[in-house]
């Protein structure tokens, strides 16, 4: 059940939310629309869904053409950053609310909402009100809630960015995991890149309104198509036109060549990495990433001079 | 002045106010409801069933009930309508709309009374005449509790979270699904509690329809009415009596608004 | 699809409130003004029309007052003290908006009428309560009793004690922190209170029209004499005399549209808060 967007656009008023945008998005497969607010992600996976409608351009699910459809008429799950629990039902009963509209049989209806209650890890919790649960479990909750129809497509709006960090992690892996079984085509927005990167095999990255480069995670990393890419997904330092990842900067003890002296200002221990914030004899700011190895290896101490340079640089035409 | 100074003069002016509130209470609210509920037993408690279960009694009691149990119902849809369209849509002059739905509780109710019977009495401008009749009742009294319903709604449909509805949508529900499975559910804690307040109104009411009534005694004459003119004709327990059943179900009201709220709730106890 | 369902749930309650509300309303404008301004002014300007207002206006006068401070103290009490009945207190305090006007004047009577508990005193002390002013302020207080209470709680209890508290470490007394922390936080509640209190007190009908025998140029106020008129076939009077309160309670509804920001009370002016005994929520 692919989905198909072709030169959508939509304003609020004054504002260009989308700007002609178009975007593949191949059956089976887990697509993350990545960007900072207001770039339009969430408004993009709205049109798809139906809850908005587009000024212009053409949305297909499943080689249908939706773009005039209702939202109850497309056959999608969707799942919300706030999780939109039915407060007035039991978790049992929000999950089989789609298949209680559908008049399914009720055998039917109590074996899919008990495996998927399973599925999400709520089994023991269905007869529970979702003011009784945590973030956590109400989204899972949604989740199960959008599978439960059996969607040809499966769009999440940020879902897991109401939780803790730890939550948000586990939740990551735990979708990954579950698109490996279901396979359902899935579309989610999100604004933190590592999420983006974890999770998805292709990643559209969205500014603005327009979508700026759509690959995979390395691609995205190793060939960002313009430096608003390159500075989004990861950091980068910017040297008068080029770009440099701080991993792609050397440090060494001595002056080498094209090296340039640098003052260490201060040193951020992140577990495995040491990042390493230094200023230029030119005041240029800079941001390094060593291995712990490479770190210790040169002694480096706040306050200390060293001598870096750029193994690797980007830089983008016009 | 130590700790238990300041205690003890906390437990002083403690006293002091609930004396105050307790005297003042009972001066206004208290006493007079004791003393009708006394009086309507002067003649025992078999004068208080003859008084209570005299035709005319009866027959404006059911009128009163009948009336009432009606309006509020209409109230029901129509305000709950009025809500919706005050809270969802928009429109020029919607704020003025909204202003004015609360006229009916600044406004005496004699002057509403009037007003009903300008419009539809007997020299009315558009043709409708309904002086007389139980028709005139019931509008009077939908022009009292006009505002309940509308404003007991108004909050909850406001708090709604509106992607509940957009879930709902999304998982294949139809308009009149989401609204009956998701919608009603939500702001029906509101439309009881205004239900059971704008009934409790209707049930009491005398200004608005002490004129265009007529006041024909089993046909249009309604319980205040009735107490009214028995308490003209010296009839004091039969009056008291007739009002002590107003009162019981003034405070069965009470409780079943209290009772709605519980339920509203309920979904937020763990 | 959506365009026409939501014009027509337009046009219903629109329609709705053209008939029950504006229609007969316009009709108020037009009836005291069709005989002629001369008629209508008359009607408001005779000696019985004064003495009308004027009563009206001493009631108020009297009742506004009792009741602000009734409200405030009983409010306090409620949220910020510890004591049996609370339920009872609250449940009386409510009692007057789901109760007839007619009982409110059937059980004054019962109280101060002959046969009563305080008829022999009153009587003997040769002092009129019924058919008199007494009773008139009785039954106007009475069922203007809740407003102020109703709308300070909530502030209150949204406040907390949290200043009051400050207030007190800082050395103030009881009496100091009330007048200059308690009072100001609950200034905009009150004045709301105040508001409704009064609208209710100008146009009250049904409990004074019971106790006070309807005596022109004695003990009729101008909503009695709205009736009086109309039941003397002087239908000009009767509208002139109507105009002016619902001039008034237009006033008092732009004035409650003024405050309501203040207030951040969505919807409603808020004689219909939440459900009455909404104070008695868990602390």
């Amino acid at each position: 059940m692919s989905i198909s967007i072709r030169g959508v656009s939509k304003r609020f008023g004054d504002f260009v939310a989308l700007d002609d945008v178009s975007l593949e998005v191949p059956t089976g497969s887990l697509t993350a629309l990545l960007g900072p607010s207001g770039s339009g992600k969430s408004t993009l996976l709205r049109i798809v869904a139906g809850l908005e409608k587009p000024d212009t351009g053409v949305v297909r699910i499943a080689d249908e053409d939706v773009t005039a459809h209702a939202p109850q008429d497309r056959g999608i799950g969707f799942v919300f950053q706030h999780y939109a629990a039915f407060k007035h039902m039991t978790v049992w009963q929000n999950v089989a609310f789609g298949l209680k509209i559908r008049k399914l049989p009720k055998d039917e209806i109590r074996e899919r909402v008990a495996r998927l209650l399973e599925l999400v890890q709520l089994a023991g919790l269905a007869d529970r009100y979702p003011s009784q649960l945590s973030g956590g479990q109400r989204q899972r909750m949604g989740l199960a809630r959008a599978l439960a129809v059996d969607p040809k497509v499966l769009l999440l709006d940020e879902p897991f960015g109401a939780l803790d960090a730890r939550v948000r992690r586990e939740l990551r892996v735990w979708l990954r995991r579950l698109h490996d079984e279901t396979h359902t085509t899935t579309v989610i927005v999100t604004h933190d890149q590592e999420e983006a990167m974890e999770v998805a095999e292709t990643v559209a990255v969205m500014n603005r309104g327009r979508i700026e480069q759509i690959a995979g995670p390395i691609e995205l990393y190793e060939r960002p198509a313009n430096e608003f890419v390159m500075g989004f997904v990861g950091s980068v330092n910017r040297i008068g036109d080029a770009f440099v990842r701080p991993h792609d900067l050397e440090l060494s003890p001595v002056p080498n060549g094209t090296t340039r002296e640098a003052m260490v200002m201060r040193l951020v221990h992140l577990g495995f990495d040491v990042r390493v914030e230094l200023v230029r004899d030119d005041g240029q700011e800079l941001l390094a990433q060593l291995t712990r190895e490479e770190a210790a290896a040169l002694e480096l101490a706040v306050g200390q001079i060293v001598y870096v340079r750029p193994t690797r640089q980007t830089t983008f035409a016009g | 002045m130590g700790v238990a100074g300041h205690r003890s003069r906390e437990r002083a002016s403690t006293a002091l106010s609930l004396g105050f509130v307790t005297a003042f209470l009972s001066v206004i609210v208290i006493l007079p409801i004791a003393a009708l509920v006394w009086a309507s037993t002067a003649d025992g408690s078999a004068g208080f069933w003859d008084a209570v279960s005299s035709p005319e009694a009866v027959a404006a009691l059911k009128l009163t009930l009948a009336v009432s149990a009606v309006v509020a119902l209409i109230n029901a849809v129509l305000g709950t309508i009025t809500a919706w369209v005050l809270v969802r849509d928009d429109f020029p002059g919607k704020s003025l709309v909204n202003a004015v739905i609360d006229l009916p509780f600044a406004l005496p109710t004699i002057v509403a009374g009037l007003v009903l019977i300008a419009l539809y009495g007997p020299r009315s401008p558009v043709g409708i005449d309904v002086y007389g009749t139980r028709v005139a009742i019931g509008l009077a009294l939908l022009f009292v509790t006009l505002p309940f319903v509308v404003r007991t709604v108004q909050p909850v449909l406001h708090e709604l979270d509106a992607e509940m509805e957009e879930a709902a949508r999304s998982l294949g529900a139809g308009e009149l699904t989401v609204f009956r499975r998701i919608v009603l559910p939500n702001i029906l804690p509101g439309i009881l509690s205004g239900v059971t307040l704008a009934f409790a109104r209707a049930v009491g009411e005398l200004g608005a329809v002490v004129i265009i009534s007529g006041n024909l005694p089993y046909r249009t004459e309604l319980a205040s009415v009735f107490i009214y003119l028995r308490l003209q004709s010296g009839d004091r327990a039969g009056a008291a009596a007739v009002a002590v059943l107003l009162l019981v179900i003034s405070f069965a009201v009470l409780l079943a608004v209290g009772g709605v709220r519980r339920l509203a709730t309920r979904h937020e106890r763990a | 699809m959506r365009r026409a369902r939501r014009h027509g749930l337009r046009s219903i309650a629109l329609g709705y409130l053209l008939i029950v509300l504006l229609g007969p309303l316009t009709m108020v404008f037009w009836r005291t003004f069709e005989h002629g301004f001369g008629r209508a002014w008359d009607a408001v300007s005779d000696p019985y029309a004064v003495h009308a207002f004027e009563l009206t206006l001493i009631i108020a006068a009297i009742a506004v007052p009792a009741n602000t401070v009734f409200g405030i103290v009983c409010a306090l009490a409620i949220v910020r003290r510890r004591f049996p009945g609370k339920g009872l207190v609250n449940a009386f305090v409510d009692l007057p908006l789901a109760l007839s006007p007619v009982v409110v004047g059937a059980a004054l009577f019962a109280l101060y009428g002959r046969g009563g508990w305080f008829y022999g005193w009153f009587s003997r002390h040769g002092i009129d309560i019924l058919f008199a002013l007494p009773s008139m302020v009785l039954a106007t207080v009475f069922v203007s009793v809740p407003f102020v209470a109703r709308e300070v709680v909530p502030t209150l209890r949204e406040i907390g004690d949290d200043q009051e508290q400050a207030a007190h470490t800082l050395g103030a007394s009881g009496w100091q922190t009330f007048w200059r922390i308690t009072l100001p936080s609950i200034r905009w509640a009150v004045i709301y209170g105040v508001v409704l209190t009064t609208a209710r007190c100008l146009g009250e009908y049904g409990a004074v029209a019971v106790v006070s025998g309807r005596l022109e140029g004695k003990t009729e106020t101008a909503t009695l004499r709205v009736q009086d008129q109309y039941e003397n076939f002087n239908l000009p009077g009767a509208y002139a005399i109507s105009l002016v309160l619902a001039a008034t309670a237009v006033v008092v509804l732009v004035t409650m549209t003024l405050i309501r920001p203040s207030r951040g009370a969505e919807g409603g002016t808020g004689f219909v808060g939440g459900a009455p005994g909404s104070q008695e929520r868990t602390a």
